[in-house]
């Protein structure tokens, strides 16, 4: 089966500074190289800190920016290559869900509005039908048709994502680019939230690319993880794979730096030395080698590329040459 | 005697609205060289006793009820001038925004230079040599330099160092440690956590942990007291909060978390949503969402009692 999306050597450069008359404009490469897949229904997972790249993927893919090299394929078709009026077709089965929900609802709109409006601007429906499918997307979400009638300020949190997700499902795309969908929830509303992402995609079918900066959500969410850092993939594979076997020594740093709610499961502690890197100053080799507790020389001079370590799992560490050194930190 | 005691707090905001219960009956203590954790969803009421503590409740809210004690004098009998002296000196505060304890027009090493004349008088070279150690033991890197540095050319990172060192200047017996790492980055946070985790030991200080973070709680703290609606509804050593929970709100939080063990398969999530604080008292106020709820929980308040050894609980419901 050919994948939903494909991504190959995606870039993006942003420039900086050069104020007039002063400055000096600089660029920052926010993401840089990245290259993946996703099968239909599928979920991956991408992680890291921020500034690594993660939501500039995730914008891009949609092209809600715009690439500065790279090529993307969604349901067969080269993005890149389509007029804007196909682009425009194309769009309605890609949608976004935001991390917060305070900002992304026009607070002006009623709650049916808002859900209603990707279904008026297509042109998908009449005012009658568009009132019935935005009960039936309510009911989808697990909130009350009568919340039509509400206004965004009206809601909690969780209500509100609730809402976007509804707003995302009415076009019934095949992509959801889910970007920190729960960062921004208490714990208990993060869990409805998660099930909620989870049950909608068994029944439509949905595919996610689930960006977040906590690990453990998008090892829970995700079929395959993508690790990124500094604009690359580091380490992309199976879920469990990665969990069990990470072959990245940023990986087991996110891994064993990121808190668990159980004392049993704490592992070895690497703490990483030193600040993310700015994407301003990008090291040069391997950028991870600053910070990395396996480092060594050649790390500093050549670059590693993501090569296979087991099945569908690839990483980019010189270490996986003699991966002894690396399993044993 | 405990280094901190409060006993039957009461904050309350008096709102058009009507009275928002923030702080409604919460009593706990914490001994010299103890990390407590005050663990609870928004709106719970953890910050607002860290507030009332430090006698910092921005009006219109209010300390109605109780007893806070630090090492047996009530800061709730104190003048204001008295009170200033505790803070800083005995009991200082560290949040999530270093900018909030951080003024932009000063350099770091001026204003931790201030904290230790405030608090110790002396010269103002020896001021500034503390506050140069006072960075290094934070572990800034070249703290000289950074010293001469305003709060807006350090990284996140580095900010959130210098909070602590401003915070710790005096040599406080007590820090409280407001969400100190919600808004890092995860191998900033671990760095944080070791470093507040070692400067703890050191120093023989107590420190009032307020989190949302059960993760972060399970990598520091001592004693654990989960905090709902105001109330404290479970208090225990961190093991066993984590082996064996007793509350059904505390169970409900920890089967909310995306667990190794359980990854993939849906979440527990405990329905509905936290109380309104303005609301009637009579019960549990956790008893509108609970599993476990029986007719008596709607009409009589549990009081928080010890099922084991330690282990405090505020559910007649409970199995032990």
């Amino acid at each position: 089966m050919a994948p939903l999306v494909e991504v190959q050597g995606l870039e993006k450069r942003f420039s900086v500074g050069g104020a007039w008359l002063r400055g000096r404009r600089r660029v920052i490469h926010a993401v840089d190289g990245v290259s993946f897949a996703i099968e239909p229904g599928e979920v991956l997972g991408l992680v890291g800190e921020s500034g690594c790249g993660k939501t500039t993927t995730g914008r891009l893919i949609l092209r809600l920016i715009e690439p500065s090299a790279g090529r993307i394929r969604f349901e067969g078709h080269d993005l890149m290559a389509l007029s804007p009026p196909r682009l425009w077709a194309t769009r309605q089965r890609m949608q976004i869900v935001f991390q917060d929900p305070f900002a992304s609802l026009n607070p002006r709109m009623r709650v049916g509005s808002i859900i209603a409006e990707p279904l008026a601007i297509y042109e998908r429906a009449g005012a009658t039908e568009r009132r019935r499918q935005v009960s039936e997307l309510l009911d989808v979400v697990g909130l009350d048709p009568a919340f039509a009638e509400r206004y965004p300020h009206e809601l909690s949190g969780g209500q509100r994502q609730r809402i976007g997700i509804a707003a995302a499902l009415a076009l019934r795309p095949s992509l959801i680019v889910a970007d920190e969908p729960v960062s921004a929830l208490d714990v208990s509303v993060q869990a409805q939230v998660l099930n909620l992402l989870m049950d909608l995609r068994r029944r439509f079918g949905l595919t996610y690319l689930f960006i977040s900066h906590d690990l453990h959500v998008v090892l829970h969410m995700s079929d395959r993880v993508a690790v990124m850092y500094l604009g690359e993939i580091v380490e992309i594979g199976p879920r469990d794979a990665l969990y069990r076997a990470p072959r990245h020594p940023y990986t087991q740093v996110l891994l064993s730096a990121a808190p668990v709610a159980d004392p049993k499961l704490r592992r070895e502690r690497i703490v990483p030395k030193g600040e993310v890197a700015s994407p301003l100053a990008v090291p040069s080799g391997c950028r991870f080698h600053p910070r990395c507790p396996l480092v060594f020389d050649r790390c500093r001079v050549e670059r590693p590329l993501l090569r296979t370590v087991g099945a569908g799992h690839e990483a980019a560490c010189h270490l996986n040459e003699a991966p002894a050194l690396l399993t044993g930190a | 005697m405990a280094l901190l005691s409060v006993e039957g707090l009461r904050t309350q905001f008096a709102t058009g609205a009507g009275t928002v219960r923030a702080v409604d009956g919460v009593s706990f203590a914490i001994e010299r060289g103890e990390v407590l954790g005050l663990v609870g969803e928004s709106g719970c009421g953890k910050s607002v006793t860290s507030l009332s503590i430090m006698r910092l409740v921005p009006p219109p809210g209010q300390i109605v009820a109780g007893r806070i004690r630090l090492e047996g004098e009530d800061l709730l009998d104190k003048d204001a001038e008295a009170m200033r002296r505790v803070r800083g000196a005995r009991i200082a505060m560290v949040f999530q925004e270093p900018m909030t304890s951080l003024n932009p027009v000063f350099t770091i090493g001026d204003q931790i230079a201030a904290a230790v004349l405030a608090h110790e008088g002396g010269r103002r070279r020896a001021a500034w040599d503390r506050a140069v150690e006072m960075l290094d033991q934070v572990q800034v890197p070249s703290p000289g330099e950074r010293a001469r540095d305003y709060p807006h050319q350090l990284s996140g990172g580095l900010r959130q160092r210098a909070m602590i060192a401003l915070a710790l200047a005096p040599g406080p017996q007590l820090l409280i440690a407001d969400e100190p790492t919600t808004a890092l980055d995860v191998t900033i946070q671990a760095q944080i956590l070791d470093l507040l985790r070692r400067l703890q030991a050191e120093r023989g200080m107590a420190v009032l942990l307020i989190t949302h973070d059960l993760g972060v709680v399970a990598e520091l703290c001592h004693r654990v007291a989960i905090i709902y609606a105001g109330r404290i509804v479970e208090m225990a050593p961190v093991a066993r909060i984590f082996e064996e929970p007793l509350h059904p709100y505390t169970r409900g939080l920890l089967r909310c978390l995306p667990h190794p063990s359980r990854f993939g398969q849906p979440l527990s999530s405990i329905e509905g949503a936290p109380p309104d604080l303005r609301g009637a008292d009579a019960g549990c106020p956790f008893a509108p969402r609970c599993p476990l709820a029986i007719e008596s929980c709607r009409r009589h308040e549990p009081a928080l009692a010890e099922r084991r050894p330690g282990h405090f609980v505020a559910c007649p419901v409970a199995v032990v």
